[in-house]
């Protein structure tokens, strides 16, 4: 097994381990043996980090299914290892913090066990090169993360959360495979390696864009983008750490991966850079400007992540431009907008992961995250408030934090697209930096609310009685080893940019021949440009915003709440719910009597339809046996018997014509030369009459049939063409000799099961096995018939458990 | 005969038809009773009949009837036995338990 593969495999094994000695392990060394795991595979992955960036690639192939072009291939490149090293490195931190953050009385062990599985599920997300595997991994986050918003699953809102996030991405997946299945249509491969070798074969078929729209679905779902994004900020019903990792730092980032992995395949499209940079400028300024109004700080940070989410997706429509030009030394300069997203992509995720981890430290120690509660805690907690200030001003993109130099570089790049006249740019264009401008006032905007409303002013006498103090030191490690990221990055951008982000440009533009040239020098004073004129405007105008926020607040009023996009989701749920349970409960009615109706519609429907249809229907009277006089008296008791059953009015009379049925057919045996049946059928009917009439011992008397008379005619029509069909099929087959028979084997039996007796020797030495299951039906009968008579009536279960 | 036979079969068939489309516990199950009857009759006529002797070696020399349906129909018998026996409790327990051996009424009945 080479590295790659059990790169992807161990966190699998580590979760089932977990399970396996759930026992044996103390929950106090749960945590930190889990932590072995991203710690060791984060630093294996370092170790790729030189080699990827001299640019070499690895792939393994594992044979699966060759035979439907299933094969588990692994691939590394610059591309999936930075997602890599994302969920491996924020993995660790957030593990490390989980260990004080959760106490010990929450059941560990599927905490972590959720974890590994999301690990290694996502790992198997950017490792892997065949769609398939790919998409099974896939749908395989969006399960543990619904199992981990749900953690809390005595919570109603947890597990509504759960739900409309399971719904909602799972949905997108589905149509992404959707989009996969169209690919492989196109192209014949499921490898995504060979898709983009080959893209120029497949990019006039009919099925491209299509194929195109249904998997950037996938991808917008995943990744939380508009109008999708309403299951983000219900998914912060999850524990905090589980936010910071899954909803933050790494799954979100799935969609984003796929678009770039997708980039050199679809970029060249106009549909692609309209629908990725539109719908991510959308989502960035809905996101932030959502964010604004929220009092809940988890909240604020969902709404910023969702828009966050949207500036790294519009950086990748935009970069996407570059593919539709093709190379030559002056569309260099638009790469940059994708390098500036996987710049970005890594910045987002050391930032937001310090924040959500202050939140949940503030979570922690004050117990409530409602900013209209809190205020003030800067004095209490200085080393909670020294990662709020770096992570916010990060986040709204000053110095000197790494998110100022993405920031500019976003600036740059929606700046610079308008010297294009390709995709009718120059006509709307000018929306591209103008959208991205005001978003990121927003953003300062809520960054401020974030570190002021918390922090700074007076502390609420409610929460001072608490006597709240600072975090303990193992809960601060993992925020500092990230705002310390944040510092350091910004510092030193360009290592990050040599080593990591240099082999993931090569990833997304394979036909660009040199990676050098696409990955700029990355400093953060470039003289006064325009980026830098946009930044101090989003600085200047966002506390004009702040201070003015009371006056213009009322805009959010607007909107009418029943049009809201979560009003809406819930409307189509609820209706979807109901229509769904009107049908099924019209038809599954709980009547015995409608279910057999509907077989039997359905069986004359079929048989005898498909004899109609193929003129199936053949009778040869000529080859019958003669009929005896007394076979035929024998035939008009049996007609007379059943027709009298169906008016018989008392059980006893519907038994005993019952027996003499039982018994006719008894007398048919003799006659058509099977003693053993006849013998069998006489024991056989008399036990059972006899079981009937001590069984009517203990009923009621019956009741005449109360069903209307509409019914009984409705039965009678559905009866007679049953048995219609039954004879017509009988008719048809009873003289089909179109197999020789196999019975002259067993006429042989003296030889070969030392038998006279056929039938005998077929129940006891032929099919000996068949009779031997059979008597253990009949035992299997016979306890159920036993324990049923002497069964007492079970007392009442407890009432249903429901929400706490 | 055989085409006879099968007369009676569907006959039987649409009896049974009616029987289980009854609403009361009993009549269902003497309608899989002369389900069974019919199906028997159905199997053994498939074999052909009055073909041959009965299929016991030292009674003749042959040609015997078809035994393979005989043995089939051998099995069925007793299963069929089985399940009587087993619904016929059900039918009693049910009764017992709830006072009523309608569907319908117990359909209306609180779910436990």
């Amino acid at each position: 097994m080479t590295i790659d593969f059990a790169i992807i495999l161990i966190p699998f094994i580590m979760a089932a381990l977990i399970l396996l000695f759930n026992k044996q392990l103390r929950k106090k060394y749960l945590g930190w043996i889990v932590l072995i795991i991203p710690v060791s595979l984060f630093l294996i992955l370092t170790t790729y980090i030189p080699r990827i960036a001299n640019g070499e690639t690895y792939t393994h192939t594992y044979e699966w299914i060759p035979a439907f072009n299933l094969n588990f291939t692994t691939y590394i490149d610059g591309l999936s290892l930075i997602l890599s090293l994302l969920i491996t490195g924020v993995g660790s931190l957030v593990i490390l913090y989980s260990i004080f953050y959760l106490s010990m009385k929450e059941s560990l062990h599927h905490f972590y066990c959720y974890l590994l599985l999301f690990m290694g599920a996502m790992l198997g997300v950017v490792f892997s090169d065949n769609l398939m595997v790919l998409y099974a991994f896939w749908e395989l986050t969006s399960v543990s993360s619904f199992l981990l918003i749900a953690f809390w699953h005595h919570r109603k809102a947890s597990r509504a959360g759960a739900r409309k996030s399971m719904t909602i991405t799972v949905s997108g997946g589905v149509s992404m495979l959707t989009g996969f299945l169209m690919l492989y249509v196109m192209s014949g491969t499921f490898s995504i390696r060979e898709i983009i070798a080959n893209v120029e074969k497949i990019s006039e078929h009919s099925l491209f864009i299509p194929a195109l729209i249904l998997i950037l679905l996938g991808a917008f779902t995943k990744s939380a983008q508009f109008p999708f994004h309403i299951w983000l900020p219900d998914a912060m019903e999850a524990p905090t750490p589980v936010s910071a990792y899954l909803h933050s730092a790494t799954m979100v980032k799935a969609g984003i991966y796929l678009v770039a992995r997708f980039t050199p395949v679809f970029g060249g499209e106009m549909v692609w850079f309209w629908t990725v940079t539109g719908v991510g400028l959308i989502t960035l300024f809905w996101g932030s400007f959502n964010a604004v109004r929220q009092t809940d700080l988890k909240a604020i940070l969902a709404f910023s992540t969702v828009s966050q989410l949207g500036l790294i997706m519009s950086l990748l429509g935009l970069g996407s431009v570059a593919v539709h030009l093709g190379y030559s030394a002056d569309t260099v300069i638009y790469t940059q907008a994708t390098f500036a997203a996987l710049f970005h992509l890594i910045n987002h995720s050391t930032f937001k992961g310090a924040l959500f981890m202050m939140v949940g430290i503030v979570d922690h120690e004050i117990g409530t995250r409602d900013i209209r509660r809190l205020g003030g805690l800067m004095s209490i907690m200085p080393f909670t408030f020294t990662i709020a200030v770096i992570g916010s001003f990060s986040m709204a993109g000053l110095p000197p934090f790494n998110g100022f130099l993405s920031k500019e570089m976003f600036f740059a790049a929606t700046v610079k697209i308008l010297q294009l006249d390709v995709f009718s740019i120059e006509s709307t264009g000018i929306l591209i930096p103008l959208i991205a401008w005001v978003a990121s006032i927003l953003t300062f905007v809520y960054c401020i609310i974030i570190v002021n409303r918390t922090f700074l002013g007076k502390i609420k006498p409610d929460i001072q009685e608490k006597n709240p103090h600072e975090a303990p030191l193992g809960m601060l490690i993992s925020p500092f080893i990230l705002i310390t990221l944040v510092i350091a990055i910004f510092f030193f951008p360009n290592l990050l940019g040599e080593y990591i982000l240099k082999p993931a440009m090569a990833s997304v533009y394979p036909t660009f021949p040199s990676a050098a040239e696409m990955t700029p020098h990355i400093s953060a004073w470039h003289g006064f440009n325009i980026e830098l004129l946009m930044t101090i405007g989003v600085i200047v105008l966002g506390i004009v915003l702040y201070r003015l926020l009371k006056y213009w607040k009322k805009i959010y009023r607007i909107f009418p709440q029943n049009w809201t996009l979560n009003a809406i989701y819930e409307r189509v749920i609820t209706t979807s719910e109901n229509v769904s349970e009107s049908i099924t409960n019209r038809y599954m009615n709980g009547k015995l009597t409608h279910y057999f109706i509907y077989i039997y519609i359905s069986f004359v429907v079929i048989v005898a339809g498909t004899f109609v249809a193929l003129d199936a229907f053949s009778w040869n009277p000529r080859l019958d046996a003669p009929v005896e006089t007394y076979e035929l008296l024998l035939v008009f008791i049996m007609i007379f018997t059943a027709i009298g059953l169906v008016f018989a009015k008392s059980r006893i009379t519907s038994v005993l014509l019952n027996g003499v049925l039982g018994y006719s057919v008894a007398f048919f045996f003799v006659i058509f030369r099977a003693p053993d049946l006849a013998l069998t059928q006489l024991v056989v009917e008399s036990v059972t009459t006899a079981l009937f009439l001590i069984c009517f011992k203990h009923l009621g008397a019956l009741k005449p049939e109360p069903s209307s008379k509409r019914v009984k005619v409705s039965n009678g029509v559905i009866s007679i063409l049953v048995g219609a069909t039954v004879t017509l099929i009988g008719l048809a087959v009873v003289n089909y000799e179109k197999f020789e028979t196999i019975s002259t084997y067993f006429e042989n039996s003296y030889e070969l099961a030392g038998g006279k007796n056929i039938v005998n020797t077929i129940l006891g030495d032929f099919r000996a096995f068949d009779t031997m299951l059979e008597v253990v039906v009949l035992f299997i009968a016979g306890l159920g018939v036993y324990t049923l008579i002497n069964l007492k009536a079970a007392k009442k279960e407890g009432a249903d458990i429901e929400n706490k | 005969m055989e085409s006879l036979i099968m007369i009676l079969v569907g006959i039987l068939a649409s009896v049974g038809t009616y029987l289980i489309l009854s609403r009361n516990i009993i009549r269902v199950i003497l309608g899989t009773a002369i389900y069974s009857h019919a199906v028997h009759l159905l199997i053994l006529t498939m074999g052909g009949l009055k073909k041959g002797d009965v299929p016991i070696l030292s009674q003749s020399e042959g040609p015997f009837t078809d035994a393979l349906p005989q043995a089939l129909i051998l099995t069925a018998i007793v299963i069929s036995f089985a399940t009587t026996a087993l619904l016929l409790v059900l039918a009693y327990r049910t009764y017992k338990t709830n006072g009523s051996d309608d569907f319908h009424e117990l359909r209306e009945m609180p779910d436990e």
